[in-house]
């Protein structure tokens, strides 16, 4: 793959190539550099409804909803007892009352709601895996004997339509980076058909010396290739550095989801393959579009 | 002898307009020595195109060394240009390469290793009169510099076949003569020579050349007898 980007001094003459000089690289940054933001944006919107579907899809609360509060306390007592015997239950806890007071607390007031407003007993229930509709179905008859107000709640409920809007980002993410992938391709395009003209007379002499296609491709496969490289290598530089200044603002709101918006070693790989997959883009629509030129003459 | 080239009915039609090149028969043999003359507009040039390879005809058959050049797969087509040298009447020098590298290209194009070209190119140069002159690009070099340097870069692979077109038109008529000798030179080295030319008084200078004379895209002449080249064996009796 190497020795393909050691051009002979002869070549780099027939074809005169300059180096950031002409809009081709900084063409190509740009894109990259749009590309690697979209990229993060749709690998780390993965990455958060990842971690955070599978912590609540084997997540469920129980309420308790009973007005008398010694029957909601006996009943929760009862429906924990009831589940911990269940072997699809991991681990149950009963939520203090002083938690579920701090819970209601942004909304509510810190004012002494007890008295006022009939709190639900809360239970949290980790379930070994996520549990299936009969399951759930199942739960719920089993706890109907011991606390007849209870209800159990998928955790993944509250957050699904949360969840829904993620995907929704996240196709728009990479529906961006394949629309760029266009875009790119489009710009090599325009920029092999704009060296063809330029160095039409060179071409038709190398073709009437018995030059092939193949050799006269190679010629402006390398140099859209180089080009490439180098503005990808640009483009990824500014995209890393916004990357990581969101990330580190991102960390620093330090809150569920949010908090979960992060890249890991292997999004930051294919972050870093990006500007090599615009090369080998760059590289493969030069050659067709060059091809397909030389093709039209004899 | 073995024939080189041979055109059977051939004719060359631009688009839509009337046919540039009509009905022509003839065949050159290896080693021979060729006139193309007529005046502007005859078809010289056109005609040439087609022996170059830069043009498939209309109508009508093309033998290149024995294959029918009309029909052949275009990806044959380089390593056939490959065997004829080409002097364009605009000699098509590539204007950012030196001397030396233009009369390098066809080497280069062919394959040859660096450290293989190095000497014959410089030999050329020398042959050409241009030793002096290899790092020069063509803005910088006269005309007739020039035209030597488009003559050594059809030469330097041994071309079986040498296209001229107007070789001598850009240069005063010492050049011409000087340029014919080299010609005259590659001939004896065995490789067939096509020029084209206006100008007659160059034919008396190559004794035994031949002449085909185009009027109006026709091969045409008074006598009949330069109509079709006749064989080398023929032309002594």
């Amino acid at each position: 793959m190497f020795k393909f980007f050691v051009i002979p001094s002869h070549d780099r003459r027939l074809i005169p190539e300059g180096r950031l000089s002409g809009p081709m690289p900084w063409v190509i940054a740009i894109m990259i550099f749009l590309t690697v933001l979209a990229t993060a944006a749709g690998l780390a919107m993965t990455h958060a409804i990842g971690d955070v579907s599978d912590e609540l899809s084997s997540r469920a609360t129980v309420q308790i909803i009973e007005a008398n509060p010694q029957t909601r306390s006996s009943q929760a007592e009862a429906a924990a007892k009831r589940l911990r015997a269940m072997p699809l239950i991991k681990e149950v806890r009963v939520l203090p009352p002083e938690e579920i007071q701090a819970l209601i607390e942004p909304w509510l007031g810190t004012q002494d709601l007890e008295d006022d407003i009939p709190l639900p007993a809360l239970i949290d229930v980790k379930m070994v895996r996520a549990a299936t509709d009969a399951e759930y179905q199942s739960l719920r008859s089993a706890l109907q004997s011991v606390a007849p107000g209870a209800r159990i709640e998928p955790s993944s409920g509250y957050i699904a339509p949360v969840f829904s809007l993620v995907r929704s980002f996240q196709w728009i993410a990479f529906g961006l980076v394949a629309l760029l992938a266009l875009a790119t391709g489009a710009a090599v395009i325009i920029s092999a058909r704009s060296a063809l003209n330029t160095h039409s007379e060179t071409i038709a002499v190398v073709h009437l010396l018995g030059g092939t296609d193949q050799q006269i491709s190679r010629l402006f496969q390398r140099r859209i290739a180089l080009d490439a490289l180098l503005g990808g290598l640009l483009g990824l530089i500014g995209g890393a550095v916004i990357i990581w200044l969101i990330s580190g603002q991102l960390s620093a709101l330090g809150s569920g989801l949010v908090q979960s918006v992060g890249l890991d070693w292997w999004s930051w790989l294919i972050i870093a393959v990006i500007p090599i997959l615009g090369m080998f883009l760059a590289m493969v629509t030069a050659k067709l579009t060059v091809i397909g030129a030389l093709k039209k003459i004899l | 002898m073995d024939e080189i080239v041979r055109f059977e009915n051939v004719g060359l039609r631009y688009g839509a307009g009337v046919e540039t090149l009509a009905d022509l028969n003839f065949t050159l043999y290896p080693g021979s020595f060729y006139f193309l003359t007529g005046a502007s507009g005859a078809g010289k040039t056109s005609l040439l195109k087609l022996l170059y390879l830069s043009q498939r005809p209309s109508r009508g058959v093309i033998r290149l060394f024995g294959e029918d050049a009309v029909t052949m797969p275009r990806e044959r087509l380089p390593g056939f240009r490959r065997r004829i040298g080409v002097v364009f009447q605009d000699f098509r020098l590539v204007p950012h390469l030196s001397a030396f590298d233009n009369i390098a290209l066809p080497l280069r194009v062919a394959g040859v290793r660096e450290k293989d070209l190095e000497t014959p190119v410089a030999e050329m140069l020398d042959w050409v009169g241009l030793g002096d002159r290899a790092s020069a690009r063509p803005a910088t070099l006269s005309g007739g510099e020039q035209q030597r340097v488009a003559i050594a870069r059809a030469v330097i692979g041994r071309p079986e076949i040498l296209v001229a077109d107007e070789p001598t038109g850009n240069v005063d008529p010492e050049m011409a003569v000087r340029l014919l000798q080299l010609f005259e030179a590659l001939n004896t080295l065995g490789t067939t020579i096509v020029v084209a030319t206006h100008d007659i008084h160059l034919l008396s200078k190559i004794p035994g050349a031949q002449m085909m004379r185009l009027e109006k895209g026709m091969l045409a002449d008074p006598t009949g007898s330069l109509r079709h080249p006749p064989r080398p064996a023929e032309q002594t009796q």
